[in-house]
């Protein structure tokens, strides 16, 4: 079945794969952003433990989307991983500091004599939900305000210097903290994220007094989030030029527009594009709506509202001959997925595993509402069940 | 600008370090999680409380080690960006796949199913908490595949063609990657050996159980399933480090050279039972390579070939060339007489330069002479990484280190078949709390077990040197461009990173292991 599609096909087909990885990332770290609110939400212990364990529940789900978000990138255009995470050297190591201490904090925080103390864990909780979300909104943004990198793979044949991809200064990926539009979006993926974790955790516990406080928190993050994101959306996507691939010459240009292009060019992108933001607006205001009880239900239109959203801007990247990631520096040696991606025989293979994707997403579904059937009290931490 | 050589050293550490920071804690997660399914299996199917104790109290070890396997799993994975920049192109259409299959068909697997087994207790049914422990065994094992596949392609690359054009290697047949029997003995041997460390892990606090005479029950259940386990553990890691040892023969003869300290080939050669180098000695000079060395005569020549009179060339041959290779993987020009290390450097460079000489003409539109160029660069391509080489000890991994590490192994693999026999036997009996000095001797090997482990890695790893791609393309052309200062400076906050979470992990466990299995599982205590 996918042997008879043309690289260009499998080539879109793998970044839309791309993009609804990121998108479900981008969801996912609800998780970091409930992280950021453990005593903002939570005042007594009780209530503390209560919202770290409603999260704690998901975090692999975060962490493992991560992990195959880079697998994936790195199986379907290398060029990206090879570029990017050698030339950002210090944006993703920051990154990945911060995601080192995630997953132990959650197991060892409440575990007796474990060295660090449970505040220290509970900081590291903290970290890893700021610098996480707001880096990897920063890196992304990357994606449309470019990079300074130039590729030449002929230097493969320079002996004293063979390095086919190099990253113009010293900053090493520190350059894209300098521009402000890479800091809007790294702070509306924050408040993304933490508005997201308000919803989620008000869906998912029984606590009136954290209840309370979530409908307080959720416009003091909504309306940041708003904010920075119409920024980034007005000045780094609608407004701006992208990088345009010439389908004949193969040459790589500036294109005031290029992502309003894209948007109108692609008619079903733009609706998921509109769609999502729809949603996550619905679902910001229904408390404002609807009083009684479906105000805790927030979380069922942000949720898919924000994977909707992202979904389609991250197609408008990468589709509809545009590069993906700019090189600032020379515009040729920007990345698309055409001269980035893998051969058409490993984007083939990689296209069959793709079908076990729904399956997954079966099981995932499964086994999530197995556990959530129920929603989280602090009843059951006094029942001997396993807890953080 | 000069090939950056203290970067290319600071980045193989760190990548180093994170690998042996990694597997400190996957054999665990690997050996423990098929264990723990075992005794979840014998709760359901015999209704005994007593098993759902000891298989809440060994999960709650389980979950203090899983994560910290994850943490170091994510940085490894971005590291081949981050510091192996081009080698992720110039590999990765290969090498990306299996990271990506890993995560899709493995880590989701074993991510849902593990919170299934933590949380779901009172939430869902029995069976499908059972169900649930199992697939998180194999979620972890599965990715233990996907990775072993990865690093065997590396060992031996093989089904991909370098692609001019594109200027990388791209993969021909999947199925071939697969199956290589580099991957296929890799895995077995390297799966097979966290089985090891599992069961040692298990037995050893057991046995700490019983000196203590606490928890009888649990203690004298876990040991005999876990030397059960292990004893087959440790005939299958024999059984595949055998196979590993012949395809090593096989296809990276300088590795097996240096596992065995031999510098001057000869026929009918001899295993090393017990030696001590000589510090003094180098490539090509008169010194004996040992100051004490006992052998097993012509096992070497026996075990690699499946021939006792074969010709096991030595460091030196393989520097030299000139001898009739018995080894399978050799270059189509070598079948008769193999090449010395300075015509492979001679001809990888006549490869790249092909390559650079290629890539020109036919951006200056000459096709006619650019084929001729393609055509002399895929003659001379076994021969590609060569070319970067500056001299022919540069193809010379750190021999002793090697062969320590090697020879510690196969020491620690086989003290464990003793220990496994020993401890089953008076199990079987019900002898073993009269032994306090097996019950000690059991817990004192816990550590010999992670030492097998690292030893391993170590001779995989520091004895296919040079390479990054064997053969193909070594570590100093494999790397990002980045400065060394960097690479140092993550290399050292990794290094307080890890070792602060290896801290507070043992402490954790030791103090778990001390409070023990009250009132089904010490959670939250």
């Amino acid at each position: 079945m996918f042997e008879n599609m043309s690289l260009e096909m499998l080539q879109a087909y793998w970044w839309i794969i791309i993009s609804l990885l990121g998108s479900l990332l981008v969801f996912l770290m609800f998780v970091q952003g409930g992280q950021t609110l453990i005593c903002t939400l939570g005042k007594t212990e009780t209530e503390k433990k209560l919202i770290i364990n409603v999260l704690g529940r998901k975090w692999e789900f975060t962490f493992t989307t991560l992990v195959t978000f880079g697998g994936a990138f790195f199986a379907s255009f290398p060029l990206f991983y090879s570029t990017s995470f050698g030339g950002a050297y210090w944006l993703w190591m920051a990154i990945l500091f911060a995601f080192i201490i995630q997953a132990i904090a959650y197991e060892y925080r409440s575990k007796p004599n474990n060295f660090l103390g449970e505040r220290i864990f509970d900081i590291f909780l903290f970290i890893n939900g700021a610098l996480g979300t707001f880096l990897i909104g920063v890196a992304v943004s990357t994606f449309y305000t470019g990079a300074p990198f130039i590729v030449n793979k002929i230097s493969l044949s320079v002996l004293s210097d063979p390095s086919i991809s190099r990253w113009m200064g010293n900053a090493h990926g520190l350059d894209a903290l300098l521009n402000w539009k890479n800091l809007a979006l790294g702070l509306a993926v924050f408040f993304l994220a933490r508005v997201l974790a308000i919803q989620y955790i008000a869906n998912s516990v029984e606590d009136e007094e954290i209840l309370k406080r979530s409908k307080q928190q959720l416009y003091a993050n909504a309306i940041p989030f708003l904010v920075f994101f119409l920024t980034w959306v007005i000045s780094a996507f609608l407004l701006t030029r992208g990088y345009f691939v010439e389908p004949d010459t193969g040459r790589i240009r500036p294109l005031k527009g290029k992502y309003l292009i894209n948007l109108l060019s692609m008619p079903p992108v733009l609706f998921l594009f509109i769609a999502g933001l729809v949603f996550v607006l619905l679902g910001i205001a229904l408390p404002l709506l609807d009083h009684n009880k479906n105000s805790r239900k927030g979380i069922w239109y942000t949720g898919p509202g924000a994977i909707l959203t992202v979904f389609a801007l991250l197609c408008t990247a990468g589709l509809n001959d545009t590069a993906y990631y700019p090189s600032t520096t020379a515009p040729m040696s920007s990345l698309t997925i055409h001269n980035s991606s893998s051969s058409r025989y490993t984007l083939t293979v990689m296209s069959y595993v793709s079908l076990l994707i729904p399956f997954v997403a079966a099981y995932i579904t499964y086994a999530w509402y197995s556990i959530n059937r129920k929603k989280i009290s602090s009843d059951e931490f006094n029942s001997g069940e396993h807890s953080y | 600008m000069n090939i950056d050589y203290s970067m290319i050293a600071w980045s193989r550490g760190q990548f180093a370090l994170t690998a042996m920071y990694h597997w400190l804690f996957v054999p665990l997660t690997l050996g423990l999680s098929v264990l723990i399914a075992i005794m979840e299996s014998v709760y359901v199917s015999t209704g005994n409380e007593e098993w759902k104790r000891i298989t809440k109290f060994w999960m709650t070890l389980f979950g203090i080690n899983f994560v910290i396997g994850i943490a170091t799993g994510l940085i490894l994975e971005f590291e081949f960006g981050t510091n192996w920049s081009n080698y992720s192109w110039f590999v990765g259409d290969i090498f990306g796949a299996p990271l990506a299959i890993e995560g899709i068909m493995a880590f989701f697997l074993e991510s849902t199913f593990i919170a299934v087994m933590f949380f779901g207790w009172n939430k869902v049914g029995k069976k499908f908490h059972l169900v649930s422990s199992w697939l998180t065994a194999l979620g972890a094992n599965l990715s233990a595949l996907w990775i072993l596949v990865a690093n065997a392609w590396m060992q031996a690359p093989v089904g991909m063609k370098f692609n001019p054009d594109s200027a990388r290697n791209e993969m021909q047949d999947f199925w071939q990657v697969l199956f290589s029997p580099v991957a296929v003995n890799k895995f077995f041997h390297t799966v097979s050996s966290s089985y090891i460390l599992a069961a040692v892990f298990v037995l050893g606090i057991s046995s700490w159980f019983l000196l203590k005479k606490r928890e009888r029950f649990l203690a004298k259940r876990s040991i005999f399933l876990a030397s059960v386990f292990g004893l087959a553990a440790t005939l299958a890691t024999a059984f595949t480090g055998d196979g590993s040892a012949y395809q090593v023969t096989q296809k990276q003869p300088m590795k097996l050279a240096a596992m065995e300290g031999l510098y001057k080939g000869q026929t009918g050669s001899g295993l090393v039972a017990f030696g001590i180098l000589n510090p003094s000695k180098k490539n090509g000079d008169v010194n004996d390579p040992f100051l004490v060395r006992f052998e097993f005569p012509r096992l070497l020549s026996f075990l690699g070939y499946r021939n006792p009179e074969a010709f096991v060339p030595g460091v030196d041959d393989i520097i030299k060339g000139g001898f009739r290779p018995e080894y399978s993987s050799i270059p189509a020009a070598e079948q008769s007489k193999t090449f010395s290390a300075d015509e492979k450097i001679a001809r990888g460079r006549v490869a790249i330069t092909a390559f650079q000489t290629y890539k020109r003409l036919l951006s200056a539109g000459d096709t006619i002479k650019a084929r001729e160029a393609e055509k002399t660069l895929m003659d001379n391509f076994a021969y590609f990484g060569y070319g970067y080489l500056n001299s022919p000890s540069d193809v010379i991994p750190n021999v002793p280190v090697t062969f320590y590490a090697f020879h510690i192994m196969v020491y620690i693999g086989l003290y464990f078949v003793v220990l496994f026999i020993l401890i089953l036997i008076l199990s079987y009996n019900d002898q073993l709390e009269k032994k306090r000095w097996l019950l000690l001797t059991a817990l004192w090997s816990i550590p010999l077990a992670y030492i097998g482990g690292q030893a391993g890695w170590i001779v995989a790893e520091i004895g296919r040197q040079p390479w990054a791609v064997q053969d193909m393309l070594p570590t100093l052309a494999a790397a990002s461009k980045i400065d060394s200062f960097s690479v140092q400076l993550t290399f050292w906050l990794f290094a307080l990173i890890f070792t602060i979470l290896l801290i507070a992990e043992i402490k954790i466990m030791v103090k778990q292991v001390s409070i023990g299995p009250k009132n089904g599982g010490p959670h939250n205590v």
